[in-house]
C-alpha cells in the first residue's frame, strides 16, 4: 500500500509531465506519476489547488555544528530547512573543528540521521583548518560521503594551493566550490562599495573583489579541467565571467542567494545588521543582471547561504556584527512573491533552480519527479499570504533581511523519502 | 510616551532638508545673546538629565556638549569609555539601558562605529544626538560650520565651499557635504583619489585632485584632519608628500582670492594639512567654530527635547 497524492498541479523541472497529475509513493520512492492513477488500496491525500515540486535542494548552508551550537544545531537547522521546503541541504565546513577530516564528516552524517527532517550532505574543507596552507584529507572525507570541497568564507588566496585542490578533486569527481573574494581588496569592507556606502558612511567592498577571484578560479578550472562551482555570485561582472566560461565549455557552474536576487544595497541600514552579508547586497543593476543570468541558464541554482548567528552577536554595530543572514524559512515565500507573482516567472523555473539543477551540481539523488526517484517532494500553496516574522522561525537564527516582508506563497507539505515531515506548514512530530 | 524616531533625534544631516537645517541655525542665533551675558545661564532644561556617552575619546566635543547642557541648566553626566573596554562583555545595548535606568532625558552619543547612535535611538525612548559615529556623520559639527559661515558671509546660498583632505574617512566631510549642498552652497572636494569615496559626485559635489582650479572662486576653504595611520594604509606614500601636495601654508593661501576663509574641525595637525601661520592667521575661522559650537549644541538640545517638537 502506498500514498497517492492527487488534485495538485505539478511543477516539473523537466517540463515533461502533464500540468495536473497524481503522484504515487511506495517504499520511500516515487512509484508512478500520471493522470488519474488507479486508487487501489493506497492512502489518498488530496492537495487540490496546490503545486508539487521535487524536494528543494539547498547547496549552501551553515548548520554550525560542531562548535557553534549556540547559533544553530543540526536539529534546529535541518528542521528549519524542512519547514522552508528543503529536503536536502549541503552544509559548509566552517565549524569548530572545521570539517576537514573524516571523523567530523562521519559525526555529522550519523547525527543527521537521528534528527530526520531534511537530508544532510556535507561539504568538506579544501585545506586543513581552512587555513589555506595545505590540503585537507579530501580522499578520506570523500569515503565518508562529502559531496564537494570548499573553504567557503575563508577563500583560498594561494592560487597554487587552489590549483592543487582542483587537480586533486578530479580523482573523486566532486566540484570545488568557491566563495570568490580577494581578501586583500575587501579587507575592512562592510557593504557594497558605491554611492550608497558613501552616503551611509560604511566602508565599501568593491565588486572587483569578487570578480578578480571569479576570473582566477575560472582560469584555474581551464588549467586543471576540474569542476568549479562559484557560490553566491553577486555582481554583474562575476556572472558574466561564469557565462563566458560556460560558453567555452568549461565545467563551471554557479549559484545565487535569494537576498542577492531580491534585495540591493539600498536595503542596507546601518542599524540593521541582518543586511550585513558577504558578498554584500549589490546594486539594482547587479540584481537585474543576476535575474537575467538565472533565466538564461548561467546561474544553475538558488542557494540560501543560510547563516544563523546569535542575537547578541548581531545586535551590535554594523562594523562588529558578523556577516550572514538566515534563509531557510524565508527563501521560498520571498522568491514566490517576487519571482513568480510579481515577475511572472514560471514555477517550473523555481523547480529547476532549487531542485533539479542544484542536485545535479552536487551529484545528489532527487531533484526530479519521476518513477524510481526518492520520494522527496515539496508542496506549495501559492496563494497563502503572511508576513515574514523571524520570531517564529524554527532556526535559532533571527538575522533575516526579509523580516517584515509581506509575502504570498508558503510551503504546505514536505515529504522526505516518502515520510511526511511538514504538513499544513507545520513540522510533524 | 516620549517619541522615538527621527524627528526627536539628530542622527545625521542625511535625513534633514534645507529648511530644517536652517531652523537649527536660527535657534542658535536666538541663543547667541546668552553667551554675552554676565551670568551665562537660562532655565530651559532645568531638571533634565543630559548624558554624554562617549565611546571614543574627544575632550573638545564632549566639553562643548557639557557646556551647552550646563548653560541650559541641565544636569550633565559624562560617561566615557574606550570602545575596547566596553567590548569586554558589556554590550552597547546593555550600556544604553543602564543609562536609561539612570533617568536620562537626552543622550549624546559618540562611537567609533557608524550607525551606533541610531542603533541606540531605537532602544531608548529619549532623544539621541549623534556626536560623531565612525565614518558616518557628525551633524552638530556641520551645523556649527554652517552657522559660522552664515554669520561671516551673511548667507549660505551660492557660497563656494572647497573641502580638502581625507573625505573617505571623514564623518565631518560627509555631514558637511549633505549640509552645504542642501542649503544651496556649492561644494567642491579636493583630495587624492585614494581619499575619495566611491560615487561621491552623485551627492551633488564636484571633485578635483588639486586646488589650482579653485583658487579664484573659493569662499570657504575647509581642511580636514589627516590621520597618521592613513600612511600605513597606503592612501598616501607619506605625510610629508601629502603636506607637499595638499598642505596649506601662507604661500598657498596667497594664491586664493583675497577674502578666502579657512575652516578646520580640529584638532589640527600643524605642519601636515595646515601650517601654523594659516591656522592662527586672519583668514582662520577655527576659533570661531569652537565658540559657535556651544550655541549650536544648545539649539540642538533645546529643539530635540521640546515637548511640542
Amino acid at each position: 500500500m502506498g500514498t497517492l497524492i492527487t488534485g495538485a498541479r505539478i511543477a516539473d523541472p523537466l517540463g515533461r509531465l502533464p500540468a495536473q497529475a497524481d503522484v504515487l509513493i511506495e517504499g520511500g520512492r516515487i512509484a508512478a506519476v500520471g493522470k488519474k492513477l488507479p486508487r487501489g488500496k493506497h492512502r489518498v491525500v488530496r492537495k487540490d489547488g496546490l503545486h508539487i515540486l521535487p524536494g528543494l535542494v539547498d547547496i549552501h548552508a551553515h548548520l554550525r555544528e560542531p562548535g557553534f551550537e549556540y547559533k544553530e544545531t543540526l536539529e534546529t537547522g535541518l528542521r528549519a530547512a524542512a519547514l522552508g521546503g528543503f529536503t536536502s541541504v549541503v552544509c559548509m565546513p566552517n565549524t569548530s573543528p572545521a570539517i576537514d577530516n573524516k571523523s567530523v564528516v562521519k559525526y555529522l552524517k550519523d547525527r543527521s540521521r537521528a534528527v530526520g527532517a531534511a537530508r544532510l550532505y556535507v561539504a568538506g574543507a579544501v585545506s586543513k583548518g581552512r587555513r589555506g596552507e595545505e590540503l585537507a584529507d579530501i580522499g578520506e572525507m570523500f569515503e565518508e560521503g562529502i559531496v564537494a570541497i570548499t573553504d567557503d568564507g575563508a577563500p583560498v588566496m594561494n592560487s597554487r594551493l587552489m590549483r592543487r585542490a582542483m587537480e586533486y578533486s578530479k580523482i573523486f569527481g566532486i566540484p570545488v566550490m568557491s566563495h570568490c573574494e580577494d581578501l586583500n581588496l575587501t579587507a575592512g569592507g562592510l557593504m557594497n562599495e558605491g554611492v550608497v556606502s558613501t552616503r551611509l558612511g560604511l566602508a565599501g567592498i568593491p565588486a572587483a573583489g569578487e570578480e578578480i577571484m571569479t576570473a582566477r578560479d575560472v582560469s584555474l578550472a581551464a588549467l586543471t579541467g576540474a569542476r568549479l562551482h562559484v557560490t553566491h555570485v553577486s555582481t554583474r561582472g562575476a556572472a558574466e565571467t561564469v557565462r563566458n566560461a560556460r560558453r567555452k565549455r568549461l565545467r563551471v557552474t554557479c549559484d545565487v542567494t535569494p537576498h542577492h536576487l531580491l534585495l540591493t544595497d539600498e536595503d542596507v541600514r546601518a542599524y540593521d545588521t541582518a543586511t550585513k552579508v558577504n558578498p554584500p547586497l549589490r546594486t539594482a543593476g547587479d540584481r537585474e543582471a543576476l535575474a537575467g543570468r538565472l533565466a538564461d541558464g548561467t546561474i544553475a541554482a538558488i542557494a540560501t547561504d543560510h547563516a544563523p548567528h546569535a542575537a547578541h552577536e548581531k545586535e551590535t554595530s554594523f562594523e562588529e556584527a558578523p556577516f550572514g543572514a538566515v534563509g531557510f524559512e524565508s527563501a521560498v515565500p520571498a522568491l514566490l512573491t517576487e519571482l513568480v507573482h510579481r515577475r511572472k516567472l514560471p514555477l517550473a523555473l523555481i523547480a529547476r533552480k532549487m531542485a533539479l539543477e542544484p542536485a545535479r551540481v552536487m551529484n545528489l539523488p532527487g531533484g526530479k519527479i519521476a518513477p524510481g526517484e526518492p520520494a522527496d517532494l515539496t508542496i506549495l500553496d501559492l496563494n497563502a499570504g503572511f508576513t515574514i516574522q523571524p520570531g517564529n522561525f524554527v532556526s535559532l537564527g533571527r538575522n533575516c533581511p526579509f523580516a517584515g516582508m509581506k509575502v504570498k506563497g508558503r510551503v504546505d507539505t514536505v515529504i522526505v523519502g516518502g515520510g511526511t515531515v511538514v504538513e499544513d506548514g507545520r513540522l510533524v512530530r | 510616551m516620549t517619541t522615538v524616531g527621527v524627528c526627536g533625534n539628530l542622527l545625521g544631516i542625511r535625513d534633514l532638508d534645507g529648511a530644517r537645517i536652517l531652523h537649527f541655525l536660527d535657534q542658535a542665533e536666538a541663543f547667541r545673546e546668552i553667551m554675552d551675558r554676565d551670568i551665562k545661564k537660562v532655565p530651559t532644561l532645568r531638571g533634565k538629565v543630559l548624558v554624554n556617552m562617549f565611546f571614543e575619546p574627544s575632550t573638545r566635543t564632549m566639553t562643548s556638549f557639557e557646556l551647552a547642557g550646563k548653560i541650559l541648566s541641565a544636569d550633565v553626566v559624562n560617561f566615557s569609555s574606550s570602545f575596547s573596554s566596553l567590548s569586554k562583555g558589556e554590550s552597547i545595548k546593555d550600556t544604553a539601558r543602564t543609562l536609561m535606568s539612570l533617568g536620562a532625558d537626552v543622550v549624546v552619543v559618540r562611537h567609533p562605529h557608524t550607525g551606533v547612535p541610531e542603533f541606540i535611538s531605537r532602544l531608548i525612548p529619549v532623544p539621541v544626538v549623534n556626536a560623531g559615529d565612525g565614518i558616518g556623520e557628525h551633524p552638530t559639527q556641520a551645523l556649527l560650520d554652517l552657522y559660522t559661515v552664515r554669520r561671516r558671509l551673511g548667507e549660505l546660498k551660492g557660497v563656494n565651499v572647497t573641502i580638502m583632505g581625507d573625505v573617505s574617512h571623514s564623518r565631518v566631510a560627509r555631514s558637511n557635504i549633505f549640509a552645504f549642498t542642501r542649503v544651496g552652497a556649492r561644494v567642491r572636494l579636493v583630495a587624492p583619489p585614494t581619499m575619495l569615496p566611491a560615487g561621491v559626485e552623485e551627492l551633488g559635489v564636484s571633485v578635483f585632485h588639486s586646488l589650482e582650479p579653485l583658487y579664484h572662486d573659493t569662499d570657504i576653504l575647509y581642511l580636514l584632519r589627516i590621520q597618521r595611520e592613513r600612511q600605513s594604509e597606503s592612501l598616501v606614500p607619506s605625510l610629508r608628500e601629502y603636506s607637499n601636495l595638499y598642505g596649506v601654508n601662507a604661500g598657498v593661501l596667497s594664491r586664493f582670492k583675497k577674502n578666502v576663509l579657512v575652516m578646520h574641525p580640529g584638532p589640527i595637525n600643524r605642519g601636515v594639512e595646515i601650517s601654523a601661520d594659516v591656522a592662527d592667521g586672519l583668514s582662520s575661522l577655527i576659533e570661531e567654530q569652537v565658540r559657535n559650537g556651544v550655541v549650536v549644541r544648545m539649539a540642538a538640545l533645546y529643539l530635540l527635547t521640546r515637548r511640542e517638537g
